[in-house]
């Protein structure tokens, strides 16, 4: 196992579109990392310069201390697992899972052991003669993980490899990644946009915005503390309101505007991001399961009219237009009908407030 | 309830027959077969009837006197050694020049356009430039004879002569091997490459064990086309070759019985055996083919 994959600065550049700027992280022996963005936000092309299958135009990667970004791909020795598998069409499960080491001149009677752990290990041992076409969407995927990890690589890629499964399936092969990854001990880089499958997976995440590391953290640290709307955004904080400050009291903060007055936390900033000041435009990122219907007697912070209910079995999700025709979500237990007026409140602590309006990170 | 109890009625013949693939769209293919029946199928039969009606020898006597006489069947050995050195000449140099123009490099559409033109050219003003080009004190032999390569007196026989003609098959031949060859090669996913890669496979690697194997069948394809297109030279043969000797092909053999000797029934025997022998190589080739993959590649083709 490795002990450390450094990126230093990588970046990667088409002309002028900067496509990953300086991403700098260090992935220990073991771990498990997600990269997490919306679709061109540089991630797979982070993955790719990885894998060596895109050149760098800045910075290094470093493997256990030795300078890697200067190798071809086949020389870098990373299991890479492809979005749409990539598994070769002509050679048998077998073969494509041996391909690797036949590749690496193993001696036969080594190839044959070791694909058959690998096989018994993603569950195929019975489909090992059949064509990748003769398979279905998630065993194929799982022969795409067992070609990979069969070379027992240093750092297993993967880009996006649920994507092209059904929404059943995706669930039981997150578990099934998760365990391969426990009983291989590897160590994986994991790009998606599925918030859910990178929190769920991740023991670290990287969120990315437009080629840029937004955050990175563990998948508590950004759940509980995003440190910029975007992040929020991703984590699942759907509603963004674009308010002003009107009193600052330590980490409280009192904001309005738009018929809208509540009370919320001022978020944990980044460094070089835009100081939260009384009269500033603020953005408001609330969970859509932290606004609440107020209870009588409670403080309203704004009403709403509810404009589209779904039912969800236990709760309803609701999709709401408050007097000045800004959207909000929630979730409610509480019977709701279409047309209903709503007056809402949330939790102080439970409204993030972020300095800067607009488009500001 | 009895009209419950009634088998359920028949869907309408329409639905019946659409649900055999049959709908009006079909006679969209009228004009086209007839077309076929008239300018290919009739003139066919009635070729193979004529062959089996020489003056004299009875029913198969066109062919006995095709493979009695020496210089008529040698005309398949040099047939055959136009046509399968050339669209092996034409499949080969496809390979590795399409594998290069997979990727995107400046001058590329420029290089295409180079490569496709010879399609336009009509074999006769291939065989004018052949004749010029590589004639006695065409540019070639004087280039040569300038560079002290050959002697003054003694030049190159390149023209009527068999390389003429091989030359003259290549030209014509390679762009539709290119073209080919191109579009099968587009349709294997970049990505195959690139996990072979991540796999530890070198370049040569990757074509050998995956690239190669895929575009196999594509080959084969491809080499039947260009054969076909070498077996049943012609003008060529005519023009830059040498038609009473070294290149007196299957078809000219054909057309001098036909139109010389005015024996239509022998020109159709010639044809018929000509055409016989097309498709033996074209059923071995495709026989081959069966052997290998031949499914989905992945990509856009």
């Amino acid at each position: 196992m490795i002990s450390e994959l450094k990126l230093n600065g990588i970046s990667r550049a088409y002309g002028d579109h900067r496509a990953l700027t300086e991403l700098e992280l260090t992935v220990h022996g073991g771990e498990f990392i997600a990269l997490l963005g919306p679709s061109g936000c540089g991630k797979t092309t982070a993955l790719n310069s990885i894998a060596g299958l895109l050149p760098l135009t800045g910075g290094s990667i470093d493997l256990d201390g030795r300078r890697i970004d200067t190798l071809p791909p086949e020389k870098r020795g990373f299991g890479m697992v492809f979005q749409n598998y990539a598994l070769f069409p002509h050679l048998s499960v077998r073969r494509n899972v041996a391909f690797g080491l036949r590749m690496r001149k193993v001696a036969r009677p080594e190839i044959e052991r070791r694909v058959n752990a690998v096989l018994d290990l993603v569950r195929l041992a019975e489909h090992a003669h059949k064509l990748p076409g003769q398979l279905s969407g998630g065993q194929q995927q799982r022969v795409a993980i067992a070609r990979a990890i069969v070379l027992e690589p240093p750092l297993v890629l993967m880009d996006e490899p649920l994507s092209n499964l059904d929404a059943a399936l995706r669930l039981d092969m997150r578990a099934e990644i998760r365990r391969i990854h426990q009983e291989f001990g590897l160590t994986t880089l994991y790009v998606t946009h599925d918030q859910e499958e990178a929190l769920s997976l991740a023991d670290r995440l990287v969120v990315l915005r437009a080629g840029r590391v937004a955050q990175i953290g563990t998948p508590a640290e950004l759940y509980e503390s995003p440190r910029s709307a975007y992040v929020a955004a991703f984590m699942g904080y759907r509603n963004i309101l674009e308010l002003t400050a009107e009193v600052l009291d330590g980490t409280r903060a009192t904001v309005a505007g738009d018929g809208v007055k509540l009370v919320g936390t001022l978020a944990d900033e980044r460094d070089d991001g835009p100081v939260c000041t009384v009269g500033a435009p603020v953005r408001v990122a609330i969970r859509p399961e932290d606004l609440r219907i107020a209870a009588d007697g409670a403080d309203v912070v704004f009403e709403a009219v509810a404009e589209i209910v779904e039912y969800h079995g236990r709760e309803f999700q609701v999709d709401a237009l408050t007097r000045t025709g800004q959207r909000v979500h929630l979730r409610t237990d509480e019977r709701v009908a279409t047309g209903d007026r709503l007056a809402l409140t949330v939790d102080p602590r439970r409204a993030l407030v972020f300095a800067g309006g607009g488009d500001g990170t | 309830m009895s009209a419950l109890a009634a088998a359920p009625p028949r869907p309408a013949l329409r639905h019946r027959l659409a649900e055999h693939g049959v709908d009006r769209t079909l006679l969209l293919m009228l004009p086209g077969i007839v077309a076929i029946a008239a300018l290919f199928c009739y003139p066919f039969v009635y070729g193979l009837g004529l062959s089996f009606q020489p003056s004299k020898g009875g029913v198969f006597g066109a062919y006995r006197s095709f493979f009695g006489d020496s210089f008529s069947s040698g005309t398949i050995a040099t047939t055959f050694g136009l046509a399968i050195p050339s669209s092996l000449i034409n499949v080969g140099l496809s390979v590795p020049i399409s594998y290069r123009m997979r990727g995107d490099f400046r001058g590329k559409r420029l290089l295409l356009t180079l490569l496709v033109v010879p399609i336009t050219l009509g074999t006769v003003l291939t065989a004018e430039g052949i004749l010029e080009f590589f004639g006695p004190v065409g540019w070639f032999n004087l280039t040569l004879q300038k560079l002290g390569l050959v002697s003054a007196g003694a030049p190159m026989k390149l023209i009527n002569d068999y390389w003429g003609v091989l030359f003259s098959l290549i030209i014509s031949g390679f762009p539709f091997a290119f073209l080919l060859t191109h579009s099968y090669l587009s349709g294997i996913h970049p990505a195959l490459e690139k996990a072979a890669a991540t796999l530890g496979a070198g370049w040569w690697q990757r074509f050998r064990f995956v690239t190669f194997p895929l575009l196999l069948p594509g080959l084969l394809t491809t080499f039947c086309l260009t054969f076909v297109l070498g077996f049943s030279v012609f003008p060529s043969a005519m023009m830059v070759g040498d038609p009473d000797g070294k290149t007196h092909v299957i078809s000219i053999e054909a057309y001098e019985q036909a139109l010389q000797n005015f024996d239509y029934p022998q020109g159709c025997a010639d044809a018929m055996i000509m055409t016989g022998l097309m498709l033996a190589v074209i059923a071995l080739a495709m026989g081959i083919r069966a052997l290998f993959y031949s499914g989905s590649t992945g990509g856009k083709g």
